[in-house]
């Protein structure tokens, strides 16, 4: 074929033009489907709890990957300061991912665990308060939102379709008790949703008000929870590089 | 595609011609930037050699680059790795042998073999403890305590002011890093017609309330069911966290707060006795090694007056 002719006639310079770019995107994407050591083979990680789910629905949509990444990178300075790197496994339950890229704030990968249920509550409040020098807003209105968890099913089911193991019929929560446990298998369990979030956002006083369930409950129990599911002192140095 | 005419005093054109007489000028590429072009070519094959590049099937060329480190093997013994150049495997060799992480490794151990004695006379390792023990302290202690260690009245407990509700001994700070602090005052039933006279005696004790008579003894009185913690002239009790009530210090009831407010100032200790108070610091010794603790515990210690 000349040259000419595909300069001349624009349909076949689309055409060719989006089969060359596609072989760059092909190349890096379809490999990821393929490739055995994409996500580590690691004990702990678990699809979130109702609550937590909801939790994390709040952290988006206040943007709060706006100013806070969740992914430690594999430098000794990152180690020294927010601990083990992150894992692939660790967001293999997110849709979509937090990694986020900007850290206006610090890292929350591994800030579950770090601070008490208080700090957080009183921080989110008003950081200032403990934190003179930063410069996060004020999220004081989740202390007073009553949680709306009235479609926390239909949140479970769209992500159960993106690949996520809640379970919905006998099968699945076997499935989830055999991987998970009894304990977790419950709260991964669709028809059990509003009792279980009822049950974890009473068990511990997340936001110091019990006697209601607000956004803050959410939000503080998706924190606590964050980077402790992996138990890093079961794997030895260097165990993870074999999944690169 | 016929080749560009070159006839002197014409300028080439790329011999493309449309609609009977439109030309393109050739403007070929300057030779640096085509030899850079070839460059960055002969780059990406070496470095397809050297690193992983290409996905085949359900895995990839890893290259022939290695990057080496040990790991301990199943009988106890060191043995070096040599593994396929991947970022995971550089950063478990900058853990174990880059020189920051050896240099750090140094002084550290010297930390751990000398006492705190030794440490304060030398120049050196004092200075390492305190800027290791600045930096343990912006992440793990300056949340709650503030990064000058300011603290917040009523939550917090200030370690910049010269009161140490537990003494200030080096190995007391270690062990509340170490193990935490349950903190607790119970809160007191006193009687309406006596926690007046209760605050205001309190008050006197630091000289910021005048109290004398029959309401001084009134007070004092009352004060009994305190002394057993904060002792009889309300001095504290180290051994257990009560804090000294004869300072101008203040850690619970905000007191400063007030300003010249005197009613205020007796509302803010009312609260208080009538409330009691329950702070919680958490342990740190899983996420803090003893030395660790040890440069924190020096770092913290300078921050208040001893």
């Amino acid at each position: 074929m000349k040259h000419e002719s595909i300069e001349i006639n624009s349909g076949l310079l689309i055409v060719l033009t989006l089969a060359v770019i596609s072989i760059g995107g092909l190349v890096e994407i379809v490999p990821l489907f393929h490739i055995k050591d994409t996500v580590e083979d690691v004990g702990g990680v678990r699809p979130y709890t109702p609550l937590e789910l909801r939790g994390r629905d709040i952290y988006v949509s206040e943007g709060c990957y706006a100013c806070h990444s969740q992914m430690i990178r594999p430098f000794r300075d990152e180690m020294l300061r927010y601990g083990h790197y992150s894992l692939a496994a660790e967001s293999q339950y997110d849709h979509p991912f937090q990694w986020g890229s900007k850290r206006t704030g610090p890292d929350l990968a591994r800030v579950g665990g770090k601070y008490s249920n208080e700090w957080q509550t009183q921080h989110l409040a008003d950081p200032q308060s403990l934190v003179p020098e930063s410069i996060m807003p004020s999220y004081s209105w989740l202390l007073d939102t009553k949680l709306d968890y009235s479609q926390i099913e239909d949140r479970m089911v769209a992500l159960k379709r993106t690949g996520v193991p809640y379970s919905q019929s006998q099968e699945e929560y076997d499935a989830n008790v055999e991987k998970f446990g009894k304990a977790v298998a419950d709260e991964l369990h669709v028809s059990n949703a509003k009792q279980s979030l009822e049950a974890q956002a009473a068990a511990e006083d997340w936001d110091g008000k019990p006697d209601q369930i607000t956004e803050m409950d959410a939000l503080v129990a998706y924190l606590q929870m964050l980077g402790t599911m992996v138990d890093f002192s079961k794997y030895e140095d260097g165990h993870f590089n074999q999944f690169r | 595609m016929s080749q560009p005419e070159n006839k002197k005093g014409q300028v080439e054109t790329t011999g493309h011609v449309w609609d009977g007489d439109l030309r393109e000028y050739n403007n070929p590429l300057p030779r640096w930037w085509l030899w850079a072009f070839y460059m960055t070519i002969v780059f990406a094959v070496v470095y397809w050699i050297l690193y992983p590049a290409w996905p085949y099937g359900d895995s990839y060329t890893k290259g022939i680059n290695t990057v080496e480190y040990t790991v301990e093997n199943e009988q106890g013994e060191e043995v070096t790795v040599s593994e396929a150049w991947n970022t995971r495997a550089l950063f478990t060799r900058d853990m174990q042998s880059s020189p920051s992480a050896l240099a750090q490794e140094e002084w550290v151990g010297k930390v751990k073999d000398m006492s705190f004695e030794e440490i304060e006379q030398d120049p050196d390792t004092l200075q390492f403890a305190m800027s290791m023990g600045n930096y343990t302290f912006g992440d793990f202690c300056a949340a709650c305590h503030g990064s000058g260690g300011q603290g917040k009245i009523g939550q917090y407990p200030n370690l910049a002011d010269n009161a140490w509700l537990y003494g200030n001994s080096y190995e007391t700070i270690v062990n509340k890093i170490s193990h935490g602090i349950q903190g607790m005052m119970p809160a007191q039933n006193v009687a309406d017609d006596q926690i007046d006279d209760l605050a205001k005696y309190v008050l006197s004790l630091s000289g910021q309330a005048e109290i004398s008579g029959e309401a001084a003894s009134r007070g004092k009185q009352a004060f009994a069911s305190c002394a057993g913690c904060h002792g009889a002239e309300g001095k504290g009790n180290e051994a257990m966290g009560a804090p000294n009530l004869a300072d101008a210090i203040w850690g619970v009831a905000d007191v400063p707060g007030c300003g010249d407010d005197t009613a205020c100032k007796l509302d803010q200790i009312k609260h208080v006795v009538n409330n009691g108070i329950q702070r919680q610091m958490p342990a740190f010794g899983d996420r803090l090694s003893e030395t660790q603790a040890r440069m924190l515990a020096i770092y913290v210690r300078q921050m208040g007056g001893n």
